[in-house]
């Protein structure tokens, strides 16, 4: 590689990475609490008792109290409410029924009760405060809300192309070195560099798809908007024009359920989205199913059901830019594979933090000399160092 | 062992260790997604490779 190149990848790396770096020391400290915020939530929560644990609130095992008394019993303790999602859990009995004042109620303004469906008990609210709250909306929008999200999505891909150049400067960088050298003794300097490219190295397959889809994660708000805009648009539109239906006239839940899964056999429910809000029309039960194998599971297909008549509308797999969504939910959280998953991502995001710290000390190090002397040290394989 | 090579590697060298590495992170984050059971013990093993490596380069490549 020649040395313009390398000084060309060298200043891409530089700025790429000054530019983030710090959001990105700021997101691997909140996500590293967040990878076990199930663990978390169980330990404050104390052990629930179900009364039919094991049997998942998504089902239609008997014994699994019907939906509309689920949700009688949810509006029964926020009088004045309307209902807005209802979802299940595959492995519990317990589901959650969110209300708010309007159909349209903003996320700020919702009440989520968690229920257990075969005793009819409550289990208690979702908490909106509480530390975890407070690094969860640090992580995704740093209380900033979409222009927040959308921020930190440009800074999830200034990340990509540090990767990117950092692999690219690895090479003119490793011509004469073993893999895995680690040069403690001749210099901080050259000790912090090499565990800078290794660290990086070995890491960048996890740092890049974790980037990525964290990335893609904070379009979910655009992408929402979008299907329900074109595909959802579509899906009613023998329904354009007519009024919004008022809550008053909606119908009943279980034979809605029952028309969707004649329509959708075999799959189960996530969550059901009512009329008005941002996962449905202003007509129509949105009943979200997820795949039948582990692999389509994330990959949901609402079936629409007439919230008055309890006729079933349609129902559609969601485009490819939801998909992509929905998969870069779990390649981004980690919580698709056990206990034992979720500590290599803790281990993982501590090696991504060594990588950030490493660079910055590099950089603070040397930053007022020239680039000529920062390509030189990279051709040397960190042999020659850059003076003033 | 010395860990300055008199020789220059080709790109195929220097990159075939990180290769490997991000193949198996590739195949460990998909494993999962597919199933439980042995798909879960296989992405387990596949992102402690990256783990295992700094292990193994700090017991053995430290100068």
């Amino acid at each position: 590689m020649s040395s313009s190149s390398i000084r060309a990848w060298y200043l891409v790396h530089k700025w790429t990475s000054l530019v983030c770096t710090l959001f990105l020391l700021m997101l691997c400290v909140t996500g590293l609490p967040l990878i076990f915020s199930d663990e978390i939530d169980r330990m404050s929560g104390g052990n629930l008792q179900f009364g039919m644990p094991g049997v998942g609130s998504s089902g239609n095992a008997r014994g699994l109290l019907p939906l509309d008394t689920m949700m009688a019993k949810a509006l029964a303790t926020r009088p004045g409410e309307v209902p807005l999602f209802m979802a299940f859990d595959n492995d519990q009995p317990s589901m959650t029924v969110t209300t708010g004042l309007r159909p349209d109620s903003p996320g700020s303004e919702m009440t989520t009760q968690v229920f257990d469906r075969s005793t009819g008990r409550v289990l208690g609210k979702e908490r909106a405060g509480g530390v975890m709250h407070f690094l969860l909306k640090l992580h995704t929008d740093m209380f900033l809300g979409l222009a927040g999200m959308l921020f930190l999505g440009a800074m999830g891909l200034l990340f990509t192309a540090a990767l990117v150049s950092g692999t690219v400067l690895y090479a003119p960088f490793m011509r004469k070195l073993a893999f895995g050298t680690l040069r403690t003794s001749r210099s901080t300097r050259l000790k912090w560099l090499d565990h800078h490219n290794l660290f990086g190295i070995v890491a960048l397959a996890w740092m890049a798809v974790v980037g990525v889809t964290g990335a893609i994660n904070t379009l979910e708000k655009p992408i929402n908007k979008l299907w329900q805009r074109n595909e959802l648009a579509a899906m009613t539109r023998d329904y354009a024009g007519k009024a919004a239906l008022p809550p008053s006239r909606y119908g009943s839940l279980d034979t809605a359920m029952a028309e969707a899964r004649k329509a959708l056999p075999g799959n189960n429910p996530q969550f059901i989205g009512f009329p008005g809000g941002s996962f449905s029309s202003k007509h129509h039960y949105a009943v979200f199913f997820q795949g039948d194998t582990p692999l389509t599971q994330r990959l949901l297909t609402p079936a629409l059901i007439d919230a008055e008549t309890s006729a079933f509308t349609t129902a559609r797999s969601m485009p490819w830019y939801n998909k992509a969504l929905s998969l870069s939910r779990p390649l981004h959280f980690g919580d698709y594979g056990g206990l034992p998953l979720k500590i290599l991502w803790a281990v993982l995001d501590l090696f991504t933090m060594t990588v950030l710290t490493t660079g910055v000390y590099l950089w603070i190090g040397k930053r007022r000399t020239s680039s000529t002397a920062h390509v030189r040290e990279v051709e040397t394989g960190g042999l020659v160092e850059p003076t003033a | 062992m010395t860990q300055r090579r008199r020789t220059r590697q080709s790109l195929l060298m220097i990159f075939a260790a990180p290769l490997a590495i991000a193949v198996l992170t590739g195949v460990a984050l998909i494993a999962a997604l597919t199933g439980d059971g042995w798909r879960d013990a296989l992405s387990w093993f596949g992102l402690a490779v990256p783990i295992l490596t700094i292990a193994w380069a700090m017991r053995t490549r430290l100068t």
